[in-house]
């Protein structure tokens, strides 16, 4: 094979460092000893972290977004399953127009989301709560949970089930002895990334959180005083450092699904 | 008797749904759907209607009425306002795509082992905190920011530049650096899917790497290019977060005055028929656009 030329790869590189240098600044300064977020840097501290970890508005607020992370992401990929599993497994006329207005939210603005949301709330007299929130936000996570569940339900072996109730065991044993732990990195790695995409919502929420504020919203608020924004940038670099640790995450488990679904038995 | 009917019919039921293909699928897909009807079919006709009603005060008058529309298209500042948010996405959608296009590439051609570092590294940035991440180039651009402060810290600057934050620029700059991924990943599909026999064939009939490139793999890609580039046009006309924070009045977009309308002014039905409107309209430019670009490619080829 002909030697490829270097030239992409160095573009390749220098498109890495666009995406990643930007925002390495953020835990780059939440470490700096000034108030300013400006070179030269002035010395290492921690303070910012502990006067984050102090903060009892951001406290609340973090309990509030684990809060609809984890309903919005146990939600979302359990009828996500239920989905996927139909549109994978069962010839379903019409099942195309459900894929597609599963992934609708893609294609609409956020911003439309949450007013559209907001004017049902008021119609029907609900008051804006968290609920509201998790609502819109299983909106924008349904298209990610159904196309990582529909692929890990397309690679899987229809005659391993068959196999499992020929030997004698009930549906409900041979779900749980079978289709649940060849399903299971899918569903892992949908909780991941729903649980991410809801925690990191801001706009929906933004509209739909009332007096409860989420953590996008707090961070929000608190941009306004330049003298909150060290504090800020040290819990953007806590959020980042853990959500692409759980990306990571998801995606390993995900490719690793995916290449066990796919090797022929007996390998 | 009746018990017995009953049990027939019941049995018969079970059965029904035992042989059916489709009845089982939509047994099972009807909890999403009902979640979908209920959180983005009803909210959105909601929405439809109330721009075509009234706020009076505080009070809502329901008579159709097509005032909002007229007042949004007939208001300069609107008008400009809408023109601003188209040409920016559409800049931001081809540069975003022309940058990530070669990055595509590579992983789909070049890169044989670590195919799946590559795509987690690219895909990283994507699922962490928008928020964030615009926030950062607010820190980069700023008057007092990385930029102007480390070329002065270097001495190339004696004063802040001002160019930098609070314009368009700085919002195309942030955009296309948020949604990178968007068209790193349909690119990337539609070019590994590609047969790598053609582009064999491609080079036994003489083909030079650009004419090939030219004739087999940009045409082959081109649905990864649309895709890339809807998913990016539509959401970016309507955002907001990066307008706020990097826009400055100059950069201002239209989702900026939808909330205005919805928050300090209380005027919904102004700011439904501004969301439809505007929505409308990047459909049908997108709609047509994707239809020229198809309708210029089979002509080429």
């Amino acid at each position: 094979m002909a030697r490829k030329p270097k030239g992409l790869f160095i573009y390749a590189i220098f498109y890495l460092a666009f995406l990643y240098v930007p925002v390495l600044f953020l835990p780059l300064f939440s470490f700096n000893n000034s108030e300013f977020i400006a070179f030269p840097l002035s010395g290492f501290t921690t303070r910012w972290y502990s006067e984050m970890l102090a903060d009892g508005a951001m406290h609340q607020a973090l309990w509030n977004s684990l809060k609809v992370g984890t309903f919005v992401s146990l939600l979302s990929t359990i009828l996500g399953l239920l989905a996927a599993r139909a549109l994978t497994r069962y010839r379903v006329p019409g099942g195309g127009l459900a894929l597609g207005l599963i992934s609708l939210p893609l294609f609409i603005p956020d911003i439309v989301l949450g007013i559209s949301l907001l004017i049902l709330l008021n119609r029907f007299g609900l008051p804006l709560s968290l609920y509201g929130v998790a609502l819109g936000h299983m909106l924008i996570c349904m298209p990610f949970a159904i196309t990582v569940l529909m692929s890990r339900l397309e690679g899987f072996d229809k005659s391993l089930e068959e196999a499992s109730l020929d030997l004698g065991e009930t549906p409900w044993m041979t779900f749980w002895r079978v289709t649940f732990p060849l399903v299971l990195p899918g569903i892992v790695a949908s909780l991941l990334l729903c649980f991410i995409v809801s925690f990191d919502e801001f706009l929906i929420a933004y509209f739909l959180a009332g007096t409860d504020a989420t953590l996008p919203i707090y961070i929000w608020g608190q941009l306004r005083f330049p003298s909150q924004l060290p504090k800020v940038l040290a819990l953007g670099a806590v959020i980042l450092v853990v959500t692409a640790a759980l990306v990571f995450l998801a995606e390993w488990l995900r490719s690793l699904g995916n290449r066990a679904a796919h090797r022929p038995a007996g390998v | 008797m009746a018990v017995a009917d009953h049990a027939i019919a019941r049995r018969g039921l079970k059965d029904f749904f035992r042989r059916s293909d489709a009845a089982r699928g939509y047994a099972l897909l009807s909890p999403v759907m009902i979640v979908m009807v209920a959180a983005l079919a009803a909210p959105m006709i909601l929405l439809a209607l109330y721009s075509f009603w009234t706020q009076n005060g505080l009070t809502l008058d329901s008579h159709f009425t097509l005032d909002r529309y007229v007042d949004s298209f007939s208001r300069e500042t609107y008008r400009a306002l809408f023109y601003r948010s188209l040409a920016i996405s559409g800049i931001v959608t081809v540069v975003t795509v022309a940058l990530a296009y070669p990055m595509a590439y590579f992983v789909a051609f070049r890169v044989e082992r670590a195919k799946f570092l590559w795509l987690v590294l690219l895909t990283i940035p994507f699922w962490t905190s928008y928020l964030l991440r615009v926030f950062a180039w607010k820190i980069i651009l700023g008057y007092n920011g990385v930029i102007n402060s480390g070329l002065m810290d270097l001495g190339l600057i004696k004063r802040p530049l001002e160019f930098l934050l609070y314009n368009p620029f700085a919002v195309v700059v942030t955009l296309a650096h948020a949604w990178a991924a968007f068209a790193i990943l349909p690119i990337y599909v539609s070019l590994e899917k590609i047969d790598r026999s053609l582009l064999d064939a491609a080079a036994d009939l003489g083909d030079g790497p650009m004419r090939r490139f030219l004739r087999v793999t940009l045409p082959l890609s081109l649905p990864g290019i649309l895709g890339a580039a809807v998913l990016i046009f539509v959401p970016t006309t309507g955002d907001y977060v990066t307008p706020t924070m990097v826009g400055g009045s100059g950069g201002v977009m239209i989702a900026n005055i939808i909330e205005v309308q919805f928050d300090r002014i209380g005027d919904w039905p102004a700011g439904a028929a501004l969301a439809i409107a505007s929505m409308a309209a990047v459909g049908i430019i997108t709609l047509l656009t994707v239809q020229a670009v198809r309708l210029a490619a089979s002509r080429v080829r």
